[in-house]
């Protein structure tokens, strides 16, 4: 396997100005939180003004000398017209669309230029006699576009004319019409810049030249320079500490920390303090904590079934610790996902890692399942189809998984890149591990695992003789329900049968028998306890599947042979063969260096977590629905750079921390602001809430409470087991936050519709969904969370316990608080405020508790209850 | 005055009269005001995602209470009598992969009422009385006849992806009219079928998701086992301090607040700390107000009677969920769910369960009728009774029926339905809708439509595409609508 990296063709400028930006502008996520909200906002307030002035000062931009015109029409066609065609008007106005609306399409460059009933909707060169600009003007009351809404933005209304008057380039085979029944065809969509290889950059040039620390930062002040923008100072030592622990392992640096950081700092220079702080930091298990959850979010991991049955995954904890090890260990990331998709079918030189890569195929079983369907074959496609869809999503921020029932309505997937990724996964045996019980109608097997030394069980063995009366009621049921399946089949075919079950018996043998099979399968035959996990095999039979018409089950259609995407080539990708599933040539396929979504899929996943938005800030779809990169030539770059560097994650967030980009103050810049509201420039580091699991655990750091070994298993594995999720609200064991632990929150129990509170209220990441990027909502649950939750109460009594341990005067205490919740000691003012709330004797202090320590419990709580506390700068 | 959502993100600043009055809370709140002044000045105005938005058409309903019948209760005991399957009781007819089964007629009697002379069966004689005020459709359907996927289709409109919930896209459309309050609430929802799902968000912003008052309701069937039908715990988690008095709490919040003025301060922009603020002020509300909401203390002998409740009767638990879903309607929460506290599956049994069942709910939902139109409320409510599906007509066990998915049938009052009509007709047996079918998707659409919502338009767009609640399907039943 070799890397080519293609000609770079266009100048490094691209398209990185606030325009291009402004064009996608609608494409974004709406106001999913209150920081995107004030951001629209800005946006819609200055529309008219800033817009239109950008606008105008790029157009009055010369074109850098080595682009040519041609190339750049297309680009600019690709990044800002067909973006919209797309959204606004193919709907009502194409080929696939069942009516084309006053006999007008616009899905092809003679389609649009030939027009409908009212003439030509592209005149190119003359926007005055073009319908379409007149539609999006709105100032034809007979002739709005798109109609019943809001007239699109300034910006793209300026857009659209600059377009038809640079001639109206347009890439879009003229001939195409009619739906296209192969990508090949689909040349429009072919050319969309996430299914074109990678290619390295010229590195762009920048005034500024003392700036850059790395060529990331070269694009990033090229761009900077180019809109006229200056990136901030670097921020001081103790924001940077702070900010850097963080971002890497999850957890606040302890004030000891801080101080040593910044006396180094200023002996040894900032790059090489910050250097070492970094390396420790990735060398620490805590990093893995951190990272993997990341991995876990878009691995959608949950110890659940969830829809509508919702029966737990007591192993599914196993794939939790592979993926936190792995990241741990540095696993190169091509060989990483290679052993979640197909880690049974690899090597192995002894039992340890035989488990390891069997535990490892867990990323394929632990999505959703519909134990509740009744039909097992459409149990068994809707299985697959999940696989599909978050492996698509997950590795290659594209949605296959659309064309399950048709050709893909805006990316180059028909209907047969699906059904020869569904032979792949229907030639594949899940392992889940639950039985059928009232709550589920499906079931099914877990994984055993080869027996390693010293290796954790949840689950117990059973005693010889529970063993020995388990097994032969298992057997009797198991013949009764031959004469029950005899039973009826006769009543089926209309035959007597020998003997007659009522409803309620059939059932009585079905939830007898299932959890009694199930737990004999947790044992070995002596009834010792065998190592379980979640994952998959292949199976027996290794075949192709069938198209299904529309995606259902009883409308089969021709075979298709088992196979990747069409639309990205691989030339070096390896058949399948006849007796395996075909995983190990899809993971092959995937982590080709050729492939050009894999690389810059997961360097953009890294960029979204330290910079708060990725570079493509979709972070899951990179098609044509998606959003276009902000910097297109430094995405190019870093994939590349990180293919050569190994797929080293490590190396990738490394790299990414020791920029200057990164080293940015988060100050607030008016100019820079009202120009760039969503800092898409880089113009200052984004300031940024704490995801739920760093918020908890820096309250149990602070605290002094944290507990930073692993727990063995989960909750789940250790006391909820193999049941309905319906069910533990009755369990009066179980925590009613589902939390009472003072372990990191990555070992939570992740129950699908059933998380813990915290992890719940603070925006953790759907499980029943890829997720790249959370939400981030400030809601008053919570604010009640922090006020009366008995976890914060607890943590806050800890806080003082320690506080009067390591501070005797109020003074003193003051300032060792400030120094563990924020990294800093307080202001003048702050000092004021909160040496004035303890002074200020309580009026109602209960009966035997002292004043003072009642205060400063309280003193604690307001001090983890802020925002910057939950918040980095 | 409290200071509410909408003045701090709308387009109206802040008065200094405004600021002064809520000085209760302390000097800082006037800090605030100047500064969320300033930063609104700065960030323009956006609204918050709650707040009140307008709707595509003039809607006919300001909200909606749903009462959920959980477990799919018999239309053929209750509104759609068969004069045919009672004639034909005992007798077989032919049922798929089951063979021959046996037809069971109605064991109760059933009458006309009102002017417009609506069937109601024994079992329902207080909702028989408002049958003037009720649109009765017999013709809904649903895919399939499983509980757990016709329980989230009813709820979601999919079985088998991850949808937001009716609720939570009724508030995506139309935000909240009291900011102090969210504006979707469900009162002891089922643990199983999909559980939360079924009051989710997905992915919607989690804002709309559905705020829980009450513990679940565990699944029948274990329910029967074990004797117990409610998770224990309180009915709102965090709403109080074991620690801090009202007093004590305020200092502290002020402090929070100082603090992080003072860091908004430093940052100039931090519109994180405006909404934390504003978020922290709510909380603090919130303690006062929902608990006053669930207290039903100051409710009158007569209203309590009314509703049925009462120690020992068997109407109390409902009549406390149907009051308490009244309060909320006038408290201005959007959207309201009552899960009717009484299993409705009724494989065996049901001449007793059915009438048990009935006698429970049959009250109280009435009363929340009358409740509401005495307060002048009904024609702005849009009220729901509904299960999941309906039952078969044939005998299952002898004593009880099988799910019915392809014919059933709900009621639906106030909001804008035309009252006293029956709509769509089941076969003469009541196996299947033989006339104007209302699937789930088209009962979805106009739901929406009542509430002023055009399902079509009303989309969200998630990992590229636009999502709606109906997907691709749905038709308004303007028929029903009054006007």
């Amino acid at each position: 396997m070799k890397f080519h990296p293609t000609n770079h063709t266009t100048s490094p400028d691209g398209l990185d100005t606030i325009a291009a930006r402004r064009g996608r502008r609608h494409r974004t996520r709406v106001w999913s939180n209150i920081d995107v909200c004030v951001a629209i906002s800005r946006c819609c307030v200055w529309a008219a003004t800033v817009l239109l002035f950008v606008v105008g000062r790029c157009l009055a931009d010369k074109p850098a000398a080595d682009e040519s015109p041609a190339a750049a029409g297309v680009d600019f066609f690709e990044m800002k017209i067909r973006p919209v065609l797309i959204r606004h008007c193919y709907e009502c106005h194409s080929a696939e669309s069942e009516s084309s609306e006053g006999g007008l399409q616009v899905d092809s460059r003679r389609a649009i230029r030939a027009g409908g009933d009212r003439g030509p909707a592209v005149v190119p060169g003359r926007p005055e006699a073009s319908l379409l600009l007149t539609a999006i003007l709105h100032t034809d009351e007979d002739l709005i576009m798109p109609p019943e809404n809001p007239r699109l933005s300034a910006a793209v209304i300026a857009d659209v004319a600059r377009w038809i008057r640079m001639g109206a380039p347009d890439p879009r085979t003229p001939d195409t019409t009619g739906v296209s029944e192969s990508w090949q065809e689909q040349k429009s969509e072919r050319d969309h810049w996430a299914w074109q290889p990678p290619s390295l950059a010229v590195l762009p040039d920048v005034q500024d030249s003392a700036w850059p620390l790395d060529r990331i930062d070269n694009f990033i002040l090229h761009t900077l320079e180019r809109n006229r923008l200056e990136p901030t100072a670097d921020a001081l030592p103790e924001v940077l500490v702070r900010r850097l622990h963080f971002d890497l392992v999850g957890l606040p640096p302890t004030p000891e920390r801080v101080r040593q950081f910044v006396v180094d700092c200023g002996q040894k220079g900032i790059d090489q303090t910050l250097s070492c702080e970094v390396d420790d930091l990735l060398a620490s298990v805590q990093f893995g904590e951190h990272w993997g959850r990341h991995w876990l979010d878009v691995a959608r991991y949950a110890e659940s079934s969830g829809t509508e049955s919702n029966i737990s995954f007591p192993y599914a904890w196993r794939y939790r610790d592979y993926v936190i090890d792995s990241f741990n260990k540095n696993v190169p990331y091509n060989r990483f996902l290679t052993e979640q998709l197909a880690g049974d079918l690899l090597q192995f030189d002894s039992d340890a890692e035989r488990a390891r890569l069997l535990v490892a195929t867990g990323f394929l079983a632990v999505g959703t399942k519909n134990l509740g369907e009744r039909s097992e074959r459409q149990f068994q496609a809707d299985i697959v189809d999940e696989q599909i869809d978050s492996v698509t999503r997950a590795v290659t921020a594209t949605t296959v998984a659309c064309a399950r029932c048709h050709h893909h309505k805006f990316d180059p997937f028909v209907m047969e890149d699906y059904y020869g990724l569904a032979g792949i996964f229907a030639s594949t045996n899940t392992f889940f591990g639950t039985f059928t019980s009232p709550s589920n109608s499906r079931g099914g097997h877990p994984l055993p695992l080869p027996r390693v030394v010293g290796e954790i069980i949840l689950h117990e063995s059973m005693q010889p003789d529970e063993f020995r009366r388990v097994s032969a009621e298992v057997e009797k049921l198991q013949a009764e329900w031959v004469e029950i399946a005899a039973f009826r089949q006769a009543v089926k075919s209309g035959e007597q049968p020998k003997r007659t079950f009522s409803t309620r018996q059939i059932l009585t043998n079905l939830w007898r028998r299932s959890p009694m099979e199930g737990r004999l399968e947790t044992v070995d035959d002596e009834g010792r306890a065998v190592p379980l996990a979640m994952g998959v095999l292949d199976r027996g039979e290794i075949a192709d599947v069938r198209l299904l018409a529309r995606g259902e089950i009883d409308r089969p259609g021709d075979v298709v042979p088992r196979g990747f995407p069409k639309a990205i080539p691989i030339s070096t990708a390896e058949p399948i063969p006849n007796d395996q599933s075909g995983r190990v040539e899809l993971s092959l396929w995937l982590t080709d260096p050729g492939h050009p979504l894999t690389s810059r899929v997961i360097v953009n996943r890294a960029w979204h977590h330290l910079f708060d938005a990725g570079l493509v800030r979709t972070t899951d779809n990179f098609g044509t629905t998606g959003e276009v990169p902000s910097h297109p030539r430094l995405l190019d770059t870093l994939a590349i750079h990180f293919i050569n560097d190994g797929w080293s994650l490590k190396g990738l967030v490394r790299r990414l921390v020791l920029t200057r980009t990164w080293r940015q103050a988060s100050t607030y810049n008016p100019v820079a602001g009202e120009l760039d509201p969503e800092n898409r420039l880089l113009w200052r580091m984004p300031r940024r809430r704490l995801r739920a699991e760093a918020i908890r655990d820096a309250m149990l750091a602070v605290s002094g409470e944290l507990e930073r070994s692993r727990p063995a298993g989960s909750l789940v594995g250790r006391m909820i087991g193999d049941r309905p999720i319906s069910l533990i609200g009755l369990d009066e064991d179980l925590p009613p936050d589902l939390d009472g632990s003072v372990h990191r929150s990555v070992y939570l129990p992740v129950i699908r519709d059933r998380l813990p509170d915290v992890l719940e209220l603070f925006d953790f990441a759907e499980p029943s969904l890829v997720t790249g990027a959370r939400e981030n909502t400030n809601v008053p649950l919570q604010a009640l969370y922090l006020m009366n939750s008995p976890f914060v109460l607890q943590r806050a009594n800890a806080f003082a316990t320690r506080l009067r341990q390591e501070a005797s005067s109020k003074s003193d205490r003051v300032h060792r608080a400030f120094q563990l919740c924020f990294g800093r000691s307080p202001d003048p003012v702050e000092h004021q405020q909160a040496f004035a709330f303890l002074e200020n004797s309580e009026s109602a202090v209960p009966d035997g508790i002292d004043e003072g320590e009642f205060s400063l419990v309280s003193f604690c709580q307001a001090l983890l209850s802020t925002v910057e506390f939950r918040s980095l700068d | 005055m409290a200071l509410n959502t909408t003045s701090m993100f709308g387009s109206k600043p802040f008065s200094r009269r405004d600021s002064l009055q809520s000085l209760a809370s302390g000097f800082g709140y006037l800090a605030f005001a100047v500064l969320a002044n300033e930063a609104s000045a700065r960030s323009g105005t956006e609204p918050h995602p709650l707040a009140p938005r307008s709707t595509h058409f003039s809607p006919r309903a300001r909200r909606v209470i749903l009462l959920c019948m959980n477990g799919g209760p018999s239309h053929l005991d209750l509104l759609d009598p068969k004069p045919a399957l009672n004639k034909g009781h005992g007798g077989t007819v032919e049922s798929g992969d089951r063979g021959d089964v046996m037809l069971m007629g109605s064991p109760f009697r059933f009458d006309r009422f009102g002017d417009a002379g609506l069937w109601f069966s024994e079992l329902l004689p207080k909702q028989a009385k408002r049958s003037d005020d009720l649109c009765v459709i017999h013709s809904m359907q649903t895919d399939l006849p499983n509980h757990s996927q016709a329980f989230l289709q009813m709820h979601t409109g999919s079985f088998q992806f991850k949808r937001p919930s009716l609720g939570a896209w009724s508030v995506y459309g139309l935000g909240t009219e009291n900011s102090n309050l969210p504006g979707f609430i469900t009162l002891n929802p089922p643990s199983e079928n999909g559980g939360a799902q079924n009051y989710g968000s997905a992915f919607l912003p989690a804002v709309y998701q559905a705020t829980k008052i009450g513990t679940n309701q565990i699944p029948q069937f274990y329910a029967k086992l074990m004797g117990i039908d409610e998770e224990p715990g309180p009915s709102m988690r965090n709403l109080s301090n074991s620690r801090l008095t009202k007093t004590m709490q305020r200092r502290q919040l002020d402090l929070i607040r100082d603090l992080n003025l003072r860091k908004l301060h430093r940052d100039t922009v931090h519109p994180e700390i405006e909404g934390a603020i504003e978020s922290f002020e709510l909380a603090f509300r919130m303690q006062t107000e929902v608990p006053e909401l669930l207290s039903l203390s100051a409710e009158t002998a007569a209203t309590l009677d009314l509703y049925g409740i009462g120690e020992g009767r068997p109407t109390d638990r409902f009549g406390r969920q149907c009051l308490l879903a009244r309060r909320l309607a006038e408290a201005g929460v959007r959207f309201i769910e009552v899960t009717a506290p009484v299993p409705w599956d009724h494989h065996y049994n049901l001449k007793k369960e059915l009438t048990d069942a009935c006698l429970a709910t049959d009250q109280p939902a009435a009363a929340l009728l009358t409740d509401l139109k005495n307060r002048g409320l009904l024609n702005e409510t849009l009220v729901i009774w509904a299960g999941e599906f309906g039952r078969t007509p044939h005998a299952q066990s002898d004593s009880g029926r099988d799910h019915n998915n392809r014919g059933y049938s709900i009621w639906m009052a106030g909001g804008g339905i035309k009252s006293g009509m029956t709509y769509g007709m089941t076969d003469e047996l009541g196996y299947e809708a033989v006339e104007n079918a209302v699937h789930i998707h088209d009962w979805h659409a106009t739901i929406l439509h009542l509430l002023g919502l055009d399902h079509e338009r009303l989309t969200y767009n998630y990992a590229g595409r636009s999502f709606r609640l109906t997907d691709v399907h749905g038709h308004v039943v303007h028929d029903i609508i009054d006007g």
